[in-house]
């Protein structure tokens, strides 16, 4: 009998569409580049949901204005007065961290979409937060079986001088001494993030000699730091690893100044043919006649990861989806991937490959995927870290 | 390091001069001339940057760069015509809150008709590749670049020195009354130096553009750069602001050849108060003449009405009872911005201090009461007690400095002391949490609620600026006045000018610090962006947008500016175009609100 009445009332909730409101908000006056295409990803994913009919998604996007203080506030007003039903996104790593912080707090879900830092994830980890990209660490420790297949001993770094660029630094000197135990790192290069001194920075690499240089720069710094490098022959014998160059975002802007050649981790949109993403990136091309960048597929993979956990959990209730989330699998224009319970990162990868010029345009070749789940500490070292 | 390598760290230095020069010589004159701390000078390089890298890709970069500083000159002089021309009899500092809307508009502007993108413009022809120097291949267009910076300075110089022109310019920069009294037309004057100010920021940016790429927040980080050459120069000076520009740039570029790149986050601000402690007025600043007239005399300050305040404490005391939880929020954040803008106004108004960096105490009152509770292990109630007080401590020492200061390069001091505490907490991982800043910042559990936290920041709030307004009404107050109004006459009847002064900035301090603890318990977290340069921006635009020298112009001005942002940025795509142009109309009908 009552086996019945559950399967009654599942039916029930079958028969109508379950309403979902997500509170978005993000930096979108601060970090555009990245954001505008995040939106038209999301928005892409909305009429696919809604399209689908058994789920009605509603997104209520805000800006955050990019400060922690203000972000909080936003996410307070959609809580209390646009009543949404899970938070998601931020960029920033503090502002994630803030917002993380304060879905604990009211005990809301809150899908981390972009923010890299390890910490949301790990030190700063929390019942409520889920993270979707691959983070800092995980993207370093793509490049580094590269890195000590070539045997190179003298390492120079350069990060931004945040916490993005120092963990990036800190995980790639540590997972390199593991492989390679006879490396050694002759200089060190810290500016502040979006005010490189690039001449003067290539100069102090150049003095050290290296064999090879691993980079975590990205947009305006990494620009400047290509141009005054290609114009002072620094790579002309010296490898060069880089985070992130090559994401459309970052790469896009180099042109013809794009360094042959360079090991990145980003995303190769015009050459991934695999069914799964050339349908994601026809339907983004015909939707907004323009072609996708990272920001797409993590908009677009973030809202349909809230629908599939509602789906799943038949439910828009806060535990109950957070009960779902832990360990839920699902599809994205890069192949499977997993939330994983114990830390609640998802194993979304990345591509690794070299740098090359085309037509005056920047591109990745040689790539591979690198999936997110083959670049994660052991499940102890985790559980290590998470304070809960 | 090499002979080779110094060599070349020195080169690279001089072509960063080069280039800092160009944008500080503009903003130099300007400053010299009209008196205009202008804002907008690194939005009009970044309109130079996007100019000429979007002229390039179609009549080439050597065409395009004089039409770019050309383009950039006119819209100067349309500003000038337009604006600044109906502020210049304005009191206070309206002029530079016009400068700071002009800054949110073309910020907007160039998002929309650029788009979000950095654009990295083509290296300029002839000038592509590098020659070898000593061995080391040396770019040929940073060579050019060193060139340029004294070519420019040394037709300036010629401008100024040997044409009518020029004459007249310089007049108007030692006594511009004098100058206007003996018949000069001051304003084809303004107009002429503020056309000529822009273009050099037109050029600077347009000759930037093969090194490094435009890029929308290029304005916040110039104009900070070109603030503090210019003062550390000394104000007016364009032999100062080249001088300084070749102290900067040599110090950067060694910083970072001798392997400490960490340092440049800070080592500009560390020079400029270091040099504004050993010389006050920069390195080749004149005193500044006594201005005749133009402001006028303050009227005394008037007695707030009392009753009318205690009513609206009253009312927003109730408001828990009907509004919902988010009302309360952004009320919560309104009475934590009114009072860090009464306790900036505190030392603006009656003590004419301005201040640039206001935001040190607030973010010094945040993190102290973080480290309390989460380092120290002190509970909630103690935490926020306790924090108020290392603010306090932090004034001490900055106002010890900055008393000894006036006008502009004591704003600029603030300025500088707000960067290194900012810095440091950047920086200093173990402790702070760098620039992640720390989370778990909650209140005790009986303060949770949203009501019960607004009505203790009430409460609060309402005691300190109750208490602020008392002390200015006291003989604590007159003579805080006293030492705004003549130092001389103050100094004659027995008061200790600087003690008063330092006295006002410890208190005012202490007020901000509290603000920037409850700010960091209604959060829950708390990060470097406290003690920023826009959070002591957003502090002086919401007293100038009130009125500084009304008592209760700052709290109005404090609840509107975060109510428009709030409401613009929910409501509007370009909600700082929108935010910039309420702010613009209130300034040009001088909207002021009531006392």
């Amino acid at each position: 009998m009552k086996y019945w009445v559950l399967v009654a009332l599942a039916f029930c909730g079958n028969a109508f569409p379950q309403n979902v409101k997500i509170g978005e908000l993000n930096s979108y006056k601060v970090f555009p580049a990245f954001l505008e295409p995040y939106k038209k990803g999301m928005e892409l994913a909305l009429a696919e949901v809604n399209a689908g009919g058994r789920i009605k998604l509603e997104l209520v996007v805000r800006d955050d204005g990019g400060t922690p203080g203000d972000a909080v506030r936003v996410a307070e007003e959609l809580i209390s007065r646009e009543k949404v039903n899970l938070l998601m996104g931020t960029f920033a790593s503090n502002v994630g961290l803030a917002v993380s912080n304060l879905a604990n707090q009211r005990k809301i879900l809150f899908l981390a979409s972009e923010p890299l830092t390890d910490k949301i994830v790990w030190e700063s980890g929390n019942r409520y937060t889920f993270r979707l990209r691959p983070s800092t660490y995980m993207q370093t420790a793509m490049l580094v079986p590269e890195a000590a297949r070539l045997k190179k001993k003298r390492w120079a770094i350069v990060y931004p001088n945040y916490e993005y660029g120092q963990s990036a630094t800190a995980s790639f000197k540590k997972l390199l001494l593991r492989a390679q135990p006879d490396v050694e790192f002759v200089a060190e290069q810290a500016p502040a993030l979006g005010k490189i001194d690039a001449g003067a920075v290539v100069q102090a690499l150049a003095d050290a000699k290296p064999d090879a240089i691993f980079s975590s720069l990205f947009a305006a710094d990494l620009q400047k730091f290509v141009r005054e490098g290609n114009t002072r022959g620094l790579f002309r014998n010296t490898v060069v690893f880089n985070l992130l160059a090559g994401e459309p975002e970052y790469l896009d802007p180099l042109k013809d100044e794009t360094p042959e050649g360079w090991w990145v981790t980003g995303y190769p949109w015009n050459e991934l043919n695999t069914p799964e993403h050339r349908r994601f990136r026809e339907a983004y091309q015909k939707r907004w006649q323009d072609y996708p960048r990272l920001g797409s597929v993590v908009g677009y993979t973030a809202v349909h990861a809230a629908a599939e956990a509602v789906r799943k959990a038949k439910s828009a209730d806060t535990e109950k989806l957070v009960e779902t989330l832990k360990g839920l699998e699902m599809r994205t224009p890069f192949g499977p991937i997993v939330w994983r319970a114990v830390d609640h990162q998802s194993t979304m990868g990345a591509y690794v490959g070299r740098l090359a010029r085309r037509d005056g345009k920047g591109v990745m070749v040689n790539w591979r995927f690198a999936d997110g789940a083959d670049f994660l500490p052991t499940l102890e070292e985790v559980k290590g870290l998470r304070k809960e | 390091m090499s002979y080779s390598s110094v060599l070349i760290q020195f080169l690279n230095g001089l072509a960063s001069a080069s280039s800092l020069f160009l944008v500080a010589a503009g903003l130099s004159l300007i400053f010299g001339v009209s008196r205009i701390v202008n804002f907008a000078h690194g939005s009009l390089y970044m309109l130079g940057m996007y100019l000429a890298v979007w002229l390039s890709a179609r009549i080439g970069f050597w065409a395009a760069v004089p039409i770019a500083a050309l383009g950039v000159a006119l819209l100067g002089l349309l500003i000038e015509t337009l604006v600044l021309r109906r502020v210049y009899r304005a009191p206070e500092l309206l002029q530079l809150l016009a400068t700071f809307a002009l800054v949110l508009i073309v910020r907007d502007f160039a998002l929309w008709a650029w788009g979000p993108e950095d654009m990295l413009g083509p290296r300029a022809p002839g000038f592509a590749g590098a020659v070898q120097i000593a061995g080391v291949p040396f770019p040929q267009y940073d060579l050019l670049l060193i060139l340029l910076g004294p070519l420019v300075f040394a037709l300036l110089q010629l401008l100024l020195r040997k044409t009518r022109w020029g004459i007249l310019v310089r007049a108007a920069t030692e006594d511009r009354e004098m100058a206007g009294a003996l018949g000069v037309n001051q304003r084809w004057l303004f107009s002429g130096v503020f056309a000529l100010g822009a273009a050099l920021a037109g050029l600077g940016g347009a000759l930037a553009i093969p090194r490094e790429p435009a890029s929308l927040d290029i304005d916040l980080s110039i104009i900070s750069d070109a603030f503090v050459v210019v003062v550390v120069g000394g104000l007016g000076s364009i032999p100062g602001a080249l001088l300084a520009a070749l102290l900067i740039g040599e110090i950067k570029a060694f910083c970072i050849g001798l392997g400490y790149s960490k340092a440049t986050l800070v080592v500009e601000f560390i020079v400029m108060a270091a040099v504004l402690i050993l010389r006050p007025r920069g390195l080749l600043g004149r005193p500044q003449p006594a201005q005749r007239g133009t402001t006028g005399v303050e009227p005394p300050l008037p007695q707030p009405r009392w009753r009318v305040f205690a009513v609206l404490a009253l009312l927003l005391a109730l408001v828990p009872l009907a509004a919902g939880e988010y009302t309360l929020v952004l009320l919560t954040d309104i009475l934590v911005f009114a009072l860090f803008a009464a306790s900036l106004h505190f030392i603006m108004g009656p003590g004419g201090l301005a201040s640039f960096g206001h935001a040190a105490y607030f973010g010094l009152g945040a993190y102290a009461a973080a480290l309390l509770l989460l380092r120290a292990q002190l509970p909630m109630e103690a935490a926020l007690a306790l924090a108020p007080l290392a603010a306090a401590a932090g004034a001490l020492v900055i106002g010890w400095f900055c008393v000894r200061l006036s006008g502009v390069y004591h704003a600029m001091l603030t300025l500088a002391f707000a960067q290194i505490a900012w810095s440091v907490a950047f920086q200093w991982d173990t402790v702070t949490g760098g620039s992640n800043g720390m989370v778990g910042v909650w209140p005790a559990a009986w303060l949770a609620s949203k009501a019960a936290y607004y009505l203790t920041a009430l409460l609060l709030c309402a005691l300190t600026v109750f208490l602020l307004w008392r002390a200015l009404h006291a003989p604590f107050g007159y003579a805080l006045r006293a030492t705004r109004d003549s130092p001389l006459r103050a100094e004659a009847i027995g008061i200790d000018v600087r003690a008063q002064q330092w006295r006002a900035i410890v208190a005012a301090g202490f007020a901000a610090g509290l603000a920037g603890a409850l700010h960091a318990f209604s959060k829950g977290s708390i990060s470097p962006e406290a003690l920023s340069v826009p959070r002591s921006v957003d502090a002086l635009v919401m007293v100038l947008l009130g009125g500084v020298q009304t008592l209760s112009g700052p709290l109005w001005g404090a609840a509107l500016f975060t109510w428009l942002e709030d409401a613009a940025s929910r409501n509007i795509d370009y909600w700082r175009a929108a935010l910039g142009a309420a702010i613009l109309f209130l300034v040009l009908t001088r909207w002021r609100f009531s006392r």
